[in-house]
């Protein structure tokens, strides 16, 4: 983990949502799954983001603005400076055969730098509007759908599956697929295990989703 | 010294953090095993933080056995801080911990506002803690009492050898969109620099009250904060919230005090220590002469 203060070289939207590009400096990109610390502007703590895209020199995280932290990243714009910490957490293991990336929403963050890594498999999107489904232009090879449907009615659940979104969709996806990759998020204000905050019930224990995850296999 | 807060380091996640600081402390260890709060535990407050972790922790069985053999390697001063719900459960951890030459000291947490408070007072606690060990005992005292110097001084009576001053404050965040309590357990305590002029208050009361070294703590973000706290009286200052926003806290603020102990012509923190004092006002001077007025 290491932490540097990085320039913004661009912010870019799609659909309701914001892409932040920044120069990765001398961070190491991690794998996808993983996850960085961002200072928000204005903010006394910096809020957990994956990695969307990882070209030469620069990072790029996926931001949907919805409270104080998000909206303060989104209003970056070029020149700006914001310290970032990671790579951290535990990432998607990529070892898999006949891989399906599911994603729903803003979950569909670490899915782009998951797709390269993973040689662009086919992937499954679901948003809630036309407008937010603008984000699957980031994926290759997405089929997506638009609520009312559902993307687990996309889902092959003979698939390694490799998921992403918000809590309902993973449960479900992981009824679908018990052995699914999921990566799940909570509230964090440290993301390397020292403020307890981020914890989940797993095997019957609490434990830091930062340490432990934030992807799991079930 | 500059420390973390209990609660705010896991030097077994972190060592490289916790040994940027010049002693670490414990994340509050029970006689039990306790899973702690359900989540949300944490929220974002306007210059602040809420948590409400509930002392989760390994008992004190497996800390011995699991946790403490591994921070000895860091081969930084280990500070215990040790937690319960009744004088002799403070008792019997000491007891515990006491032959352990890696343990530098033990802080007592008598002041989560997170669990239940023990119904004992500060100084019976100190009190029962005192027979069972021959460490050091910093006794972590809250602000929220109508006179900590009181507090301090029933402490130092009872045979505590400092204080850890401040504990987090009971606070509460509601949800913008459902106007309902963050937290799972609706109030969690408020740290960050909210905290800080409060922290100050109890640093410069305890010490006025006491003659005990103090740790003062409570929204230190930079290397000002650290001046202003041992000025007001605290010999060692520690890191909490800090250390969430920035890992790298230690070393930029250890640089950020010398600045400003350069900029006020000091040589070191001791030049700064208990200046807020109006007794050092009236004289003008410390006792190697270069204190400042302004």
């Amino acid at each position: 983990m290491r932490r540097e203060r990085l320039s913004v070289v661009a912010s870019e939207r799609v659909g309701p949502y914001t892409l932040l590009r920044v120069t990765r400096g001398g961070l190491d990109p991690g794998i996808p799954g993983q996850f960085f610390m961002l200072e928000a502007p204005g903010r006394l703590l910096p809020r957990p983001m994956s990695v969307c895209l990882a070209p030469p020199g620069e990072l790029a995280f996926l931001i949907d603005p919805i409270g104080p932290g998000t909206r303060a990243l989104c209003g970056l714009e070029g020149g700006d400076r914001l310290a970032i910490l990671g790579p951290l957490g535990n990432g998607f293991q990529l070892d898999v055969e006949r891989p399906l990336l599911v994603g729903g929403g803003i979950g569909i963050a670490p899915l782009p730098y998951l797709s390269e890594a993973l040689g662009r498999p086919p992937a499954v999107l679901g948003f809630r509007s036309d407008w937010h489904a603008e984000a699957a232009g980031l994926v290759p090879d997405a089929e997506v759908c638009v609520e009312p449907r559902l993307v687990t009615e996309l889902v092959d659940p003979d698939a390694a599956i490799l998921a992403c979104g918000p809590e309902p969709m993973l449960e479900a996806v992981r009824a679908l697929a018990p052995t699914a990759q999921l990566a799940w998020e909570a509230p964090m204000a440290c993301g390397y295990g020292a403020c307890y905050g981020c914890a989940v019930e797993l095997d019957g224990a609490l434990k830091r989703l930062c340490v432990e995850g934030p992807v799991l296999c079930s | 010294m500059l420390l973390n807060a209990s609660g705010c380091l896991d030097a077994l996640t972190a060592p490289e953090v916790a040994r940027s600081l010049d002693a670490f402390v414990t994340k509050t260890v029970t006689p039990l095993p306790r899973d702690g709060n359900p989540p949300v535990r944490i929220a974002e407050a306007e210059v602040g933080m809420l948590n409400s972790i509930g002392l989760a922790n390994p008992g004190i069985d497996r800390f011995l056995t699991g946790n403490l053999p591994r921070l000895a390697k860091l081969e930084i001063p280990i500070w215990v801080s040790v937690g319960g719900f009744a004088a002799e459960e403070y008792a019997e951890i000491c007891s515990r911990l006491d032959d352990h030459a890696e343990v530098a000291a033990i802080e007592l947490n008598v002041s989560c506002p997170n669990v239940e408070s023990p119904s004992e007072s500060a100084a019976r606690i100190v009190a029962s803690a005192r027979l069972a060990t021959r460490k050091p005992l910093w006794a972590k005292l809250s602000a929220a009492v109508p006179d900590i110097g009181a507090v301090a001084c029933a402490a130092c009576e009872a045979g505590a050898d400092g204080l850890s001053l401040v504990n987090t404050l009971r606070g509460l965040t509601l949800d913008a969109r459902t106007l309902r309590p963050s937290l799972a357990p609706a109030v969690g305590g408020l740290s960050g620099p909210a905290l800080k002029p409060v922290a100050l208050a109890a640093v410069y009361a305890c010490y006025q009250a006491t003659s005990m070294p103090i740790v003062g703590m409570g929204g230190v973000q930079t290397g000002r904060d650290v001046l202003d706290f041992v000025a007001a009286g605290a010999r060692h200052v520690a890191l909490g919230t800090a250390l969430f926003a920035d890992p790298d806290a230690p070393s930029r603020v250890r640089a950020e005090v010398a600045v400003e102990l350069d900029a006020r012509g000091y040589s070191d923190l001791d030049d700064v220590y208990a200046t807020a004092h109006p007794e050092l006002l009236s004289i003008g001077t410390t006792t190697n002469g270069k204190y400042l007025l302004k």
